[in-house]
């Protein structure tokens, strides 16, 4: 979020192509983050000797490539929006921008759950980089989704959507709390 | 970004989540034996025995002997006899043991539209099939079962690849999923025995073809090459090795059974291993 409010605030010499390069990542295919990691992580591979591959260690990594820009762009757009509402005034009273990075992410921080949800969306649904990194090994790298994939593959059909339906219900539960925070921060303030 | 990421997985596996202390091997191994659930039943009582927690990797042959030749695993328990020993020559494993067999089977739909039914010679059926331009679905992955069904064509003479995506359908995918294509499209499909009994979305489909010699599927264990790969847990993997090739591990192979059959053979200790 910092580096996405970072964005929005600070003017330097090709901010527009970060901008672009993030808003792109966005986009980025979870295979291709997870085959690249695998490369990457694999004994063979320049980072082979922290020996993370196949582990839940492994799956942070894929997660937060692919969280990142999500979450960045989001919080760029939203803090962007406010910059062009303060900036006069913050610039008048003073305030340097590094100050001005943090007030805007917390004035800007019931707007910016959604950012973190939407963050919390991809994290929770990926299958393809997580299962190329992590392995799906029971007790150890496997998570909803690759065991979704998994009991579909055994032919146990019922048993995959009844975890799919476990997942959206824990979706809609993160969501749901958020809601409610997000109205009753609403209602203290006003 | 990747060095963010870096950081917390590291902190992760360093506050103990994956808990470094207890003793962990990686066995890569095959969608064929992960889909037949022979793995949760082996794994606890080799735990049990040894508190050695194994951490099974499931993808096809090729993949997993992939995985092993860049040192990712301590040991390969994979089903495509040639490989292996090379695998072994080429110096990446110490030693090759046969665990056990079953058999390949074609599946199909009980219409039968190829008349297959009931033949005892796989190449002979599968140049039917193709000559009725029947649908198959073949893994297309480079797994054992796709290597097999592969070799099976190269006896039949027609090259079905020229046939992909027409009645031809590779699904580049693992052997339960495969078989869910072929149950969704009615297709015929190459399996081994082992997934086939538990799968649980069979729909149309039924055996139609076995029996033949050239449907024997053995499988093997090979204990990764710690001069080669210095981080492998070489005494770890030797003694997952020796207790599935024990009367202990033998009998638990032997033993498994799903809906009242047996899926696998131990043969460790048959004539010629």
């Amino acid at each position: 979020m910092p580096l996405g409010a970072a964005l929005a605030v600070f003017a330097f010499p090709g901010r527009r192509a970060v901008v672009i390069a993030i808003n792109a990542l966005m986009g980025l295919p979870p295979v291709v983050v997870g085959l690249t990691v695998y490369l990457m992580l694999s004994r063979g591979g320049p980072l082979g000797v922290l020996g993370l591959l196949f582990t839940p260690g492994a799956m942070i990594v894929a997660q937060v490539i692919l969280v990142m820009p999500i979450i960045a762009a989001l919080t760029r757009q939203t803090v962007e929006d406010l910059w062009f509402e303060y900036r006069e005034q913050l610039i008048s009273l003073g305030v340097t921008p590094r100050r001005a990075v943090w007030t805007m992410l917390w004035d800007g921080r019931i707007t910016l759950l959604t950012a973190f949800l939407a963050g919390f969306g991809r994290a929770s649904a990926e299958v393809g980089a997580v299962i190329i990194v992590g392995g799906n090994i029971d007790h150890l790298t496997r998570v909803m989704t690759t065991a979704i994939a998994l009991e579909t593959s055994k032919g146990d059909l019922a048993l995959a959507l009844a975890l799919g339906l476990v997942l959206l219900a824990v979706s809609f539960a993160v969501n749901a709390a958020a809601q409610i925070l997000r109205d009753m921060v609403v209602r203290a303030q006003g | 970004m990747i060095a963010v990421g870096l950081i917390l997985g590291l902190a992760l596996n360093a506050s103990g989540v994956s808990a470094d202390y207890e003793r962990t091997i990686v066995v890569a191994s095959t969608t064929s034996t992960a889909n037949s659930g022979l793995f949760e039943a082996l794994m606890p009582r080799f735990t049990e025995e040894t508190g050695i927690i194994v951490h099974v990797v499931a993808v096809g042959t090729g993949q997993a002997i992939r995985i092993a030749k860049a040192g990712d695993a301590d040991v390969l328990f994979v089903h495509d006899e040639a490989a292996e020993q090379a695998f072994v020559a080429a110096g990446y494993g110490t030693e090759r043991r046969r665990v056990m067999y079953n058999d390949f089977i074609i599946v199909g739909p009980s219409g039968d539209p190829a008349g297959v039914r009931g033949m005892s010679d796989a190449p002979a059926a599968l140049a039917r099939i193709a000559q009725a331009r029947a649908i198959f679905a073949s893994r297309g992955d480079d797994s054992g079962t796709n290597r097999a069904e592969l070799r099976l064509w190269a006896e039949t003479g027609t090259d079905p690849k020229h046939a992909s995506g027409t009645w031809y359908r590779e699904t580049g995918s693992g052997m339960g999923a495969t078989l869910n294509t072929a149950s969704g499209l009615d297709a015929y499909a190459l399996t081994d025995r082992g997934t086939w009994v538990s799968f649980g979305n069979k729909g149309d489909l039924e055996v139609l073809v076995q029996g033949d010699q050239r449907l024997f599927n053995q499988y093997g264990v090979i204990t990764v090459n710690p001069e080669r790969f210095p981080h492998v847990k070489a005494v770890d993997a030797r003694r997952f090795m020796t207790w599935l090739t024990s009367d202990e591990g033998q009998g638990a192979i032997a033993s498994y059974r799903v809906d009242g059959q047996q899926l696998f053979f131990a043969n460790y200790l048959a004539p010629g291993s």
